[in-house]
């Protein structure tokens, strides 16, 4: 490893983005967020959408309760955390309904649901309330990015098995079908994504192990 | 009322809250090692759905809906985009009034319900049914169903995924596989059964 790298690698920084990603995954590692984490995965715009926005609200949600906490009185925390997460998933969600109104309309609920998100509420309460605004808004963003690999990996398999496509573009050829290649019908159900992620996180601990 | 009753099905078992809508995961994996205590959740859950999705119902219609405010005089009002935070506020408060009212006339089911409710609050099927409540446009029966259904429904799959893993105990799993992995496998093969009510029309 070059010195260039091995400064970078060191920094506290990289370490939280590269834990919240791989180490400490909130989905895979902390199982949390797993509420929203399927329903949104039968497409990939569908699913980078989503992280996007879930990576919005905890990260400023983080910014925000870490610039408030030596204001916010211990025990009514939670429905402080609870307000400003809402007010930010009220604006994601308008936002998402003006600009990008298809997507919006597939999502259905679960933009709203980002409130009840356990990541943005266990990020708040771990983190947030302890640590400055800068590293807390750097976590958000970390563990929004981890949330959402995993999401969009999820979506990749789902929407190549299940329609032959990779972000609405046709991938598998019109030879395979007619040579007798089916899509997968299960990936686009339900028990398919539990499948799919079931099988993620095997992969994700076996390759972890040493 | 066959209407009703087809939303009641749908909602215990094609549309399963938790299998086919992926809402209340967390608590779902969190809970379901011990059969007594997904009991106690189940019907904590099914409590609170009752009471809050007629509630919202109420709030939506008579305040919040586009021209819900015309008996204010003000027709011209939409405050729908307000429904996330004004619903789960609803939901907060009535999960500590619910608390508050079983603690007072009710020790025995306070002593079995009483560590779950605070759960309850983030538990994503409660906003959750609130939401499909309002998408689906039902109407005040309905939703009480609905309410009702999605509860039962709820219970009904972490009772069964608590009686799976007793079962498991013995089995020999491959290590990476262990813990949530095979969690998540085995809620795929139960939402296939489930899905397999698809064919009963009633």
């Amino acid at each position: 490893m070059t010195t260039a790298t091995a400064k970078l690698t060191s920094t506290q920084g990289y370490r939280m983005v590269a834990d919240a990603l791989w180490k400490t995954n909130p989905i895979s590692k902390q199982v949390l967020g797993i509420c929203s984490a399927l329903a949104v995965t039968v497409q990939m715009n569908t699913a980078i959408v989503m992280a996007l926005a879930l990576t919005f609200v905890v990260a400023f949600s983080n910014l925000i309760i870490s610039m408030m906490r030596n204001a916010i009185p211990r025990n009514i925390r939670i429905i402080v955390e609870v307000a400003v997460i809402a007010t930010l998933v009220i604006i994601a969600d308008e936002v998402l309904k003006a600009f990008l109104f298809n997507i919006s309309k597939q999502l259905s609920v679960f933009v709203g649901l980002i409130i009840t998100n356990c990541i943005v509420m266990g990020r708040a309460e771990t983190y947030a309330m302890a640590n400055p605004p800068g590293r807390s808004f750097l976590d958000g963003v970390a563990n929004g990015l981890g949330y959402g690999s995993i999401l969009i990996g999820v979506a990749f398999f789902r929407e190549l098995l299940g329609s032959g496509k990779i972000l609405g573009f046709q991938v598998v050829p019109q030879l395979a079908y007619d040579l007798g290649y089916t899509d997968m019908g299960l990936m686009l159900l339900a028990p398919g994504a539990f499948i799919v992620i079931g099988l993620f996180v095997w992969l994700e601990h076996s390759l972890l192990k040493d | 009322m066959e209407n009703l009753l087809s939303i009641f099905v749908n909602s215990v078992f094609v549309g399963n809250i938790l299998l086919a809508y992926f809402l209340g995961m967390c608590s779902f994996l969190a809970v379901s090692k011990n059969i007594t205590t997904s009991l106690g959740l189940g019907v904590a859950v099914i409590f609170v759905l009752t009471i809050t999705t007629p509630v919202n119902w109420m709030i939506y219609s008579f305040m919040l809906a586009p021209g819900a405010l015309a008996w204010a005089g003000l027709a011209e009002v939409d405050l729908s985009f307000l429904k996330l935070i004004l619903f789960i506020a609803v939901i907060a408060g009535i999960v500590q009034l619910v608390e508050m009212v079983i603690d007072r006339y009710s020790q025995a089911l306070y002593n079995a319900l009483g560590v779950f409710l605070p759960l309850i609050t983030v538990n994503c099927a409660i906003l959750g049914a609130s939401l499909f409540m309002v998408e689906r446009n039902y109407t005040f029966g309905e939703t009480v169903v609905y309410g009702i259904g999605s509860g039962v429904g709820w219970a009904l799959a972490i009772i069964s995924m608590a009686t799976i893993k007793w079962k498991l105990r013995y089995a020999d799993v491959p290590e990476g596989l262990q813990g949530f992995g095979l969690n998540m496998i085995i809620t795929g093969l139960m939402a296939m059964a489930f899905m397999l009510f698809s064919g009963i029309t009633l």
